[in-house]
């Protein structure tokens, strides 16, 4: 017990001093993290909008895919990812293994699914509510597309942000690509990982708690969207 | 100044799964006034001008217009009975029709403030379009439809859910879109409002054009037995 509070003293007193080894630790996790989310962004609205406003053949199998690829166990992104890239690997050339590249990489398929998911159920709904008008306007189908992602922005940022929260809290897939290196792809979910196996406490809550905060921060603006999109601020 | 009519439609047919929704419909309507579609409940008023607008397929028949299509619907808006509100300001809701056209910026918005204070909105420019009230919201997406100068304005049922303020607001602003030339095809279950606008009137029954005249004639010496009981109020099939 005494090891415990011990451990969530010395956590806090790491946070409020902003030790410089959590400080890089957290500062490599968002900078991995918010790479990956602008990059799978600019993937996943895109393909929402596209799936929204065009009627193609395989539209339906498409987003079958996406909410299958949803489920897809982290881990096994991670595995894939891993061989792609390893020496032997189709890619192993480009020697990005063990780097933050890679883990950007696999985060980018774990959140693309999850982000084109939820902006299409809104997106399609604003489509259902603009077709007749936009359609009688002789809008061009790159207008329909720009005007459905700017006036469900606010809806495609609490997609993104979901996004953001899946991709920081998760460990098993930057593990295997990223190998935990210190000072190199060492990362928050990681580290907390490896310090609790290690039995150092402290750090392991310490990195805890700046993930708690991201993570009520996220859902803090989420909520906070929520009430713009109904008053229409912005 | 129209030279998209005569507006000529034969035989056009819509149909769904099988069943015809509009249609055999012949009608030719000339380039002046206002046409009023009258008729029962699911006569195929709304269907009617959705497929003269373009906007349901065609299954039979033709429309065709005096100016090639593309011009045509280019010159040619639609105010629906449920107004459609942009998830914008007012002041975006009327530039978006510009904006589309590649009007810039800066006159987009002085054509905005314009209509705006033609249709009584000039103080509610900043305010987001979709918790406007009703009349508000027709008010707006009249506005819109007119703001690029269609020489043809649709309207299905415009005053269908207002109160007797909003709905005189409406007809003043539509007859005096009217009295520079434009065109309007509008659909209304107030006779009222059927006699006050309408220049010539469509009849409609069972999906077809029952009785097609000019409004003095229409409303007082209506050709068929079911014309004068719908204008009697009489519950008419
Ligand atoms: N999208 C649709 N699918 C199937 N039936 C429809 C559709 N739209 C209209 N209808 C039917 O077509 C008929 C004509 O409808 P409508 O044009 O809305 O009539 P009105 O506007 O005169 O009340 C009605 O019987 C209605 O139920
Ligand atoms: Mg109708």
């Amino acid at each position: 017990m005494t090891d415990l509070w011990d451990g969530i003293s010395r956590a806090i007193w790491m946070v409020l001093s902003l030790d410089a080894n959590l400080l890089e630790i957290t500062l490599r996790s968002l900078q991995v993290t918010l790479t990956a989310l602008v990059v799978a962004s600019a993937i996943a609205l895109p393909l929402a909008a596209f799936l929204s406003v065009r009627r193609f053949r395989l539209r339906r199998s498409v987003i079958a895919l996406l909410n299958a690829l949803m489920g897809l166990p982290p881990v096994v992104v991670g595995l894939v990812v891993y061989i792609l890239l390893s020496r032997s690997g189709p890619l192993g050339v480009l020697g990005l293994l063990f780097t933050p590249t890679a883990m950007v990489i696999a985060q980018v398929i774990i959140i693309v699914p999850l982000i084109a998911s939820i902006a299409h159920q809104s997106l399609r709904d604003l489509w259902a509510e603009y077709h007749d008008l936009l359609i009688s306007m002789n809008v061009s189908q790159w207008q329909k597309i720009t005007t459905l992602l700017w006036d469900a922005r606010r809806a495609l940022l609490t997609a993104a942000l979901a996004g953001f929260g899946r991709a920081i809290g998760e460990v098993g897939a930057i593990m295997i690509v990223g190998g935990n290196i210190d000072n190199a792809t060492r990362v928050l979910t990681t580290a907390i990982a490896l310090e609790t196996g290690k039995g150092d406490f402290a750090l392991a809550l310490g990195l805890g708690f700046v993930l708690i905060a991201l993570a009520v921060l996220v859902n803090l603006a989420i909520h906070w969207l929520g009430r713009t999109e109904r008053e229409g601020r912005w | 100044m129209s030279d998209m009519f005569p507006l000529t439609v034969t035989g056009a047919e819509t149909r769904r799964r099988g069943k015809i929704l509009v249609g055999p419909v012949d009608l030719t309507l000339a380039g002046q006034g206002s046409c009023v579609v009258i008729g029962p409940n699911g006569a195929g008023k709304t269907s009617l001008l959705r497929l003269l607008h373009g906007a349901a397929r065609l299954s039979t028949g033709e429309i065709t217009w005096a100016c090639d299509v593309e011009q045509a619907h280019h010159d040619q808006s639609f105010v629906f009975q449920r107004p459609v509100m942009l998830r914008r300001s007012v002041e975006d809701n009327l530039m978006y029709p510009l904006r589309i056209r590649k009007v810039p910026k800066a006159e987009a918005r002085d054509l905005a403030h314009h209509w705006a204070e033609k249709v009584g909105l000039r103080d509610m420019l900043k305010r987001h379009a979709p918790v406007l009230s009703g009349g508000e919201q027709q008010k707006l997406a009249l506005a819109r439809a007119l703001i690029t100068q269609p020489k043809l304005v649709f309207l299905d049922e415009p005053c269908a859910a207002l109160d007797g303020r909003a709905t005189r607001e409406i007809e003043e602003i539509l007859n005096a879109v009217r009295a520079t030339g434009t065109r309007l095809i509008m659909t209304t279950h107030n006779m009222g409002q059927a006699r006050r606008l309408a220049d010539e009137v469509v009849f409609m029954r069972q999906g077809r054009v029952h009785e097609h005249a000019s409004a003095e004639t229409f409303f007082d010496a209506p050709a068929s037995e079911q014309a004068q009981a719908f204008l009697n109020g009489d519950i008419v099939e």
